[in-house]
């Protein structure tokens, strides 16, 4: 039989060259990286950029809903920067994503550094801590709209059978006790989030570093100043960056728990966003809302990146 | 908007049930529903049709039940396959829009409000279908036609609204000493003051609840004589017709129980069903729970439970809003005969009649033969709900319906506004300025 190399034809010595060019090609390491990266770029492409992309063009278009818009400039940022509503819904975000991070920093940390001891049935409770996260939003939402009901609340009843209060607490119904109430469930959600990372993180430190310090004489808090925490910064960086764009940019729970009310006092921008670009049809409008939150996300990201993840002392040139 | 009292109204019906005395032959239906007729258009159905039906999820269980019943019964007659697709009544809104825009999915839809009103160069002309429905089967309720019709034309056939009542419980209000719903909005408020004063406070919803705290709200300004905006859609919510309903509201306030700021749609059914409150507004729902309840105590609530119409304000007439649904057919489909051969079949007695029972008076008809229907006398506590579209008023009104006004109901404008006043989180007066503002924006265009 005779090899392929010996045919005389032309058209076959052009399909060799070929084969040796994609054999050569598919030995590349660049075009092999470059091949194996593309159905992630493509997914990256179709499901993130374009949709962020179109976004973003919605915002400068008066859009309805299934109807074709035309683009009107800076139009719909410039109505949001005046709209009370607006303005409002940016309030309540900033209120909403500050508070709860740092409630779910502290407490998560709290939590963390109590599961790192040596607690009887350890593994039970670090699995059990992970349950708030593990439950669906809209179903830990429901239970908490069910204990915040002005009628049927848990939390009243049992502060009524205590004698404590004589009428029914109005979670949802007061502006501020609203907001607060959106936070303690916000943050009951996320804390396991925060602690099991950190805790991650904290596993990771040698305990000869705290057996070094204790033998310098360091008390537990300043084992905590001066070991824990440097050696977790970047934990809590990353950690506390994405905790902030959940609270940032979360829907689920205000959705369920008061939809923006009581007088919109929990209105965060994203379901402001939604109110006004499904129900109410202004797609554009809606859009616009939403890139306004990009800047806010950017800097979140800018501030625990640059902030916390590159200090000096973190590289040692702390003194 | 045709100005109706009640009294008119029921001079109206009066004559229309007289006109349409006709007998039927209908398992189904009561005695004096309107009969079964072979007198509607004749559709050349296309061969091979197929159809594609996008509706709202039940309420009631009778009602899909029906529904299904009647599809089946279509395709058998006509042999086009018809394939029906349900979504919760919120997702309906953007997925109709986005059917008529891109041009594909369901041929025919069955939304709510002024949907048809926001793409109608999308939609098969139905004027000839209407006006035969209407002139067989009793007419049209003048909301019905504002709803259904632009510039003329039918673009979609209203097939029944979602009805709002107040809901009390009687052996309340007598304790209280009224023996009746007041007819007139003073009355009213000196009812609820001394149901407060009793420890039973009625509740009506004041936050994001999409149907009750509209339904109330648009009511409580349209009473007296307040809106949104005029004929030409300019707002003209800044009256003093508005500032004196936003007192009103603020006198009214005082005498819920607390929390009703916080209420979506489900929460003044649960707080009525616990015995907390003595009066709210809702569909036929609240009744029919306590009714099929097993609960002796609920049996009781259901007894003792009552429903009315709203009082009439300084306006003079009724001033209610409801849901109203609609059934369009988009031109996209292939099949528009069929189609139509369809939504015609849906309206006839012998199909809309049992469907109309099934649903156990959540539906009330559009077209005024269907008064006659035994679901609204064989519970007497349903015949307040029998009325619904003739007392009804656009949510747009006084102006044009379409995108502005879908878009000012689901920013919850005139709601927030009642509830800002009410609460007295703002003065009269900021509130009406915030909710000028907003409405502004909507119908800028």
């Amino acid at each position: 039989m005779r090899s392929h190399r010996q045919l005389p034809c032309g058209r076959s010595h052009h399909a060799y060259r070929g084969l040796l060019m994609l054999s050569r090609l598919l030995n590349n390491r660049n075009v092999l990286g470059m091949l194996f990266m593309a159905p992630a770029v493509l997914l990256l492409v179709v499901f993130l950029t374009y949709p962020l992309g179109l976004g973003v063009w919605l915002g400068f278009t008066d859009t309805k809903i299934g109807g074709e818009g035309s683009f009107i400039g800076l139009d719909n940022y410039s109505y949001l920067l005046g709209d009370s509503l607006a303005q409002l819904s940016l309030f309540n975000t900033l209120f909403y994503t500050i508070t709860a991070s740092i409630l779910k920093f502290v407490l998560g940390l709290w939590l963390a550094i109590l599961l790192n001891k040596n607690l009887p049935l350890k593994s039970f409770f670090r699995a059990i801590v992970l349950l708030p996260w593990i439950v669906p939003t809209a179903l830990s939402a429901l239970a908490f709209w069910w204990m915040y009901d002005s009628q049927f609340s848990v939390i009243s009843w049992a502060l009524m059978k205590m004698g404590l209060i004589d009428h029914y607490i109005d979670f949802l119904g007061e502006p501020w006790l609203a907001r607060i109430s959106t936070v303690v469930a916000n943050v009951w959600r996320g804390i396991p989030f925060v602690a099991i990372s950190l805790l991650a993180g904290l596993q990771t430190i040698s305990p000869s570093l705290y057996e070094a310090a204790a033998i310098d004489g360091a008390k537990p808090w300043q084992q905590f100043r001066y070991v824990t925490l440097p050696l977790l910064t970047p934990i809590i960086a990353v950690v506390m960056t994405f905790s902030v764009l959940f609270t940032f940019t979360d829907f689920q729970l205000i959705y369920v728990l008061t939809r923006g009310g009581p007088l919109n006092a929990t209105h965060l921008m994203a379901t402001l966003s939604f109110q006004r670009a499904i129900p109410g049809g202004s797609l554009g409008e809606g859009a616009a809302l939403a890139t306004y939150m990009i800047p806010f996300l950017l800097a979140a990201i800018m501030f625990s990146y640059f902030g916390l993840q590159r200090r000096g002392w973190q590289q040692g040139g702390d003194k | 908007m045709t100005k109706l009292t009640r009294r008119n109204f029921l001079a109206a019906s009066a004559s229309v049930a007289a006109a349409s005395t006709v007998a039927t032959t209908n398992a189904f239906a009561a005695p004096a529903a309107p009969a079964a007729t072979s007198a509607g258009l004749k559709f050349d159905i296309e061969k091979g049709a197929t159809l594609r039906v996008l509706r709202w999820k039940r309420f009631v269980q009778g009602d899909e039940d029906l529904w299904n019943a009647n599809v089946k019964k279509f395709t058998e007659k006509t042999g086009v396959a018809v394939r029906t697709d349900s979504e919760g009544w919120e997702d309906l809104r953007p997925k109709a829009a986005v059917a008529a825009n891109v041009g594909s999915g369901p041929d025919i839809v069955m939304s709510w409000f002024d949907d048809p009103q926001q793409y109608p160069t999308k939609l098969i002309d139905l004027t000839d279908l209407a006006t035969s429905l209407g002139s067989r089967l009793g007419g049209w309720y003048d909301v019905c036609r504002k709803y259904g019709t632009k510039d003329g034309k039918w673009i979609a056939l209203p097939v029944g609204v979602v009805g709002n009542a107040l809901v009390y419980r009687e052996s309340q209000l007598k304790a209280a000493g009224f023996d009746a719903v007041p007819k007139d909005t003073a009355g009213f408020l000196k009812m609820c003051q001394a149901l407060k004063a009793k420890n039973t406070p009625v509740g009506f919803a004041l936050g994001k609840a999409v149907g009750d705290a509209n339904n109330w709200a648009h009511w409580l300004l349209w009473s007296h004589g307040g809106k949104l905006v005029d004929k030409k859609g300019a707002v003209a919510i800044n009256s003093p017709e508005t500032r004196a309903a936003l007192e009103y509201a603020k006198q009214l306030y005082a005498t819920f129980i607390p929390g009703t700021l916080s209420w979506q749609d489900p929460s003044n059914n649960k707080a009525y069903l616990d015995g907390q409150i003595s009066m709210t507004a809702n569909g036929i729902s609240v009744y029919y729970a306590a009714k099929n309840s097993t609960d002796p105590k609920m049996q009781e609530m259901a007894k003792d439970t009552q429903h009315a119409h709203f009082p009439i304000g300084p306006a003079g007439k009724p001033t209610e809003l409801m849901q109203i649904t609609q059934m369009m057919i988009f031109k996209h489909t292939k099949f528009p005969n069929a189609a139509k051969a369809f939504v015609q079949f849906m309206f006839e007695p012998e199909q809309y009649n049992p469907w109309m029972e099934a649903s156990i008076g959540y539906v009330s008809q559009s077209l005024k033969a269907y008064e006659k229907n035994a679901i609204w006398t064989s519970d007497p506590k349903a015949t307040v709900y029998r009325d619904s579209a003739a007392l009804m008023i656009d949510h747009g009104h006084e102006g044009p319906l379409g995108q502005a006004s879908a878009a000012c109901m689901a920013d919850y404008v005139v709601v927030d506004m009642v509830a800002e006043a009410a609460s007295g989180s703002k003065t009269v007066q900021q509130a009406i300025d915030r909710a000028a503002d907003r409405a502004k924006r909507f119908y800028k265009a």
